[in-house]
């Protein structure tokens, strides 16, 4: 006879699942990245307690479907070895997973093999990871390497796209256009020519770097630092579903991990402990309080670099079913 | 003259030099190339010979040093004429063997092909070469094939070995410089061999300029240019006549590098240009590398740096357009035997 405790099932990232009986395990892979050799150990856990079938989440972990209630012991000293070469901050070293609410921290391939992204997802989203997890909110959070925002970080509560803000060397340029063009085709048209010189209109510029990528004297080079652009409370689901908006523009590595962590704060403070499971979604607990509200605490001891531009007030729109 | 010394002296030899020489050397500029974290080898400053890139091949050549990629001529306002100014000082440019045999093509291009070139010649009598050895061959290398693996048309050569310092001095001041020095006989490092090898044809028949060979290239190059902008033997530039905006009567005439791949080489006043094929501007480049350039000058233009195949995005082999042109010559005549 089974007598669990679905909660601390569910924080120790089992799924109560259709099936009596059984669970799902999911191994969750910061930044999407991991080495072929804990491939093996994911395939072991799945033959010799799941089902034999693995499934690819969309936030880019595993899931191991089939697992007995009772085999989640064993199943937990199998994942320490994943857990630990994942470097996973955890509570308790061996009972697997501590929370599950701040779910895997999502990347797009990145600068390790991706030739548009203007920075390191992978190790970005690493870091996330050890600032916010193990926690039981309910987080989303993603970065992607440039503003085609192939991860889709415009449906989290925190999108992080690269930026990188090119920079100009007039005495290298030939003025053969290759930048206006991509940027024009590309992009979003914000260069144009001037004396046969590239004139960047920096209210327009989205720091892509096809202009960098198109040159071929290497007058336009990517700035020495990596800027952001920092989207919030894109969401999926029943009520408004969203995509997120922008919050901050040309924001630096520092504001944004302070402005994440400032938000677990105001979560605490404000979320609804009577709603179902004692869950509610940060995107709407900022509809609740208003942005102005959240924006005090997110900010707070927030530095900026004199670049950043915040948007302020933020309107989100999407669909209303509700 | 050979000499053995150390780092220390030779740098303050090129310290108490740049009094009257910039010196330039294939520098790693971090973070500067077309993807994140990509580094590029160019031409820069140095004051120090531990910034010199000896290790690798530089993705660009020395010859913007005699030939600046945006160079003003001159100013001009209603009446007058004003020449630009030379860089006070000279240049010592430290570079290759094959890059040493470019700029012979280059010298050809701008001092010995009817008209003196005033502003190439200004800095060229300004400027001290000194020739860096090659232990290896790098990637896409066919220098051997070009035979310009070798040069002692040098004013030095320096090897750098830890705190030791290798010298083969053709140049008065730097003996005097190094007068006192251990003697030593000193052979620059050169290679042997490449792993690419290159066969040029010795003349490619006028029937092959439309051969369908060309259209593949058609369909693949992007006419970017940067093949012609790493090329330490492509010599040609085009004018900008800037007129400055709060006075449209001054102004001043500019030339920067152009490339035959580009969009707008061949356009001509009136707007009509005759080479928009891809393919077919890539014959052009080709048969102006290997084989008119030969015709009229009586060497190839090629050196065989192998930049133009380092740096291709789309994956445009020159070499292996030469080896595949070179059979299709024999091919053709055999065809005709
Ligand atoms: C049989 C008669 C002509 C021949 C063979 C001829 C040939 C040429 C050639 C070979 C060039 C150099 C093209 C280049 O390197 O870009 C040139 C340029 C030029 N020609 Fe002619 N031309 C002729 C008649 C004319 C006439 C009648 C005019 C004016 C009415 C003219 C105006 C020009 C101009 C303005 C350029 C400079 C084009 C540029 O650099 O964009 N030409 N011509
Ligand atoms: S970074 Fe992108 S948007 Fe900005 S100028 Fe370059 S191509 Fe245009
Ligand atoms: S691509 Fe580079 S060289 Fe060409 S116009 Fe733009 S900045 Fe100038
Ligand atoms: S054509 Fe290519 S290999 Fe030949 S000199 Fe130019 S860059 Fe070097
Ligand atoms: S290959 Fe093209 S760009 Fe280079 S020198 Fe010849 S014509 Fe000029
Ligand atoms: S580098 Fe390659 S794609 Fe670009 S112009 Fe040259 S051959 Fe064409």
């Amino acid at each position: 006879m089974l007598d669990l405790n679905t909660k601390k099932i569910k924080k120790n990232a089992y799924r109560i699942t259709k099936v009596r009986g059984e669970t799902a395990s999911r191994i969750r892979v910061p930044g999407g990245l991991l080495t072929a050799e804990l491939l093996p150990l994911i395939q072991n856990i799945a033959e010799t307690y799941g089902n034999g079938r693995i499934h690819l989440t969309t936030r880019q972990g595993f899931e191991i479907p089939g697992i007995k209630f009772t085999d989640m012991e064993a199943v937990n000293a199998l994942l320490q070895p994943i857990i630990d070469k994942l470097d996973i901050n955890q509570e308790i070293p061996g009972k697997g997973y501590t929370s599950a609410g701040t779910r895997n921290i999502s990347a797009c391939i990145g600068s390790n093999t991706c030739p548009f992204a203007t920075y390191n997802t992978t190790n970005f989203a690493k870091k996330m990871e050890q600032e916010i997890f193990p926690n039981d909110l309910h987080f989303k959070v993603a970065f992607t390497g440039c503003a085609n925002d192939c991860i889709k970080t415009r449906m989290q509560d925190f999108g992080i796209i690269g930026m990188t803000e090119p920079q100009y060397q007039k005495e290298r340029c030939i003025g053969c256009q290759a930048c206006v063009k991509a940027c024009q085709k590309k992009s979003v048209d914000a260069l144009s020519v001037e004396n046969y010189r590239i004139v960047r209109n920096t209210e327009k510029c989205v720091g892509c770097g096809e202009c960098v990528i198109n040159c071929p004297t290497r007058a336009w080079t990517r700035s020495p630092e990596t800027y952001y652009r920092l989207v919030l409370m894109g969401r999926t689901g029943k009520r408004n579903p969203r995509l997120a908006e922008d919050f901050l523009v040309w924001a630096t590595e520092d504001a944004i991990i302070k402005i994440v962590k400032n938000t677990y704060d105001f979560v605490n403070h404000y979320i609804d402990r009577e709603a179902p499971g004692g869950k509610e979604h940060i995107g709407y607990i900022i509809d609740r309080t208003g942005f102005e509200e959240y924006k005090k605490w997110a900010m707070e001891g927030v530095e900026l670099d004199l670049r950043t531009i915040v948007k302020n007030p933020i309107y989100w729109g999407g669909i209303h079913y509700d | 003259m050979g000499y053995q010394t150390t780092l220390a002296k030779i740098n303050a030899i090129f310290s108490d030099l740049s009094k009257d020489y910039v010196i330039y050397a294939p520098k790693r500029f971090v973070g500067d190339g077309t993807f994140t974290n990509i580094d590029t080898i160019r031409y820069g400053e140095i004051t120090d010979l531990s910034e010199i890139e000896f290790a690798e091949k530089s993705n660009y050549s020395f010859k913007e040093v005699l030939l600046p990629i945006s160079e003003t001529l001159f100013y001009f306002t209603e009446n007058e004429m004003k020449e630009a100014d030379a860089p006070k000082k000279g240049a010592i440019v430290f570079l290759r063997s094959c890059d040493l045999h470019g700029l012979k093509r280059m010298d050809t291009i701008y001092l010995e092909n009817g008209a003196v070139d005033t502003y190439y010649k200004r800095l060229r009598d300004k400027t001290k070469f000194i020739l860096m050895g090659c232990e290896n061959s790098f990637e896409n290398c066919f220098c051997v094939s070009m035979g310009t693996q070798k040069s002692d048309d040098y004013d030095a050569y320096i090897k750098v070995d830890g705190n030791a310092v290798l010298v083969d001095s053709h140049w008065d001041l730097l003996d005097a410089a190094l007068a006192g020095a251990t003697e030593a006989s000193v052979m620059p490092d050169s290679v042997t061999a490449n792993n690419t090898v290159v066969t040029v044809p010795e003349t490619v028949p006028q029937t092959l300029f439309d051969a369908p060979f060309w259209e593949d290239y058609g369909n693949r190059c992007i006419a970017c240019g940067r093949c012609n902008f790493v090329c330490p033997t492509c010599t040609c530039f085009t004018m900008q006549d800037i007129f400055y905006t709060d006075n449209g009567k001054a102004g001043e005439r500019r030339r920067v590098w152009a490339s035959c791949h580009v969009d707008g080489y061949t356009d001509m006043a009136g707007g009509h240009a005759f080479r928009n094929d891809k393919g077919q501007r890539m014959r052009f480049k080709v048969m102006h590398k290997v084989n008119d350039y030969k015709r009229r000058f009586g060497t190839h233009m090629c050196i065989g740096c192998g930049r133009c195949d380092d740096v291709c995005p789309e994956y445009i082999s020159f070499a292996n357009c030469i080896n595949k042109l070179n059979t299709l010559v024999n091919d053709s005549v055999k065809e005709e035997n």
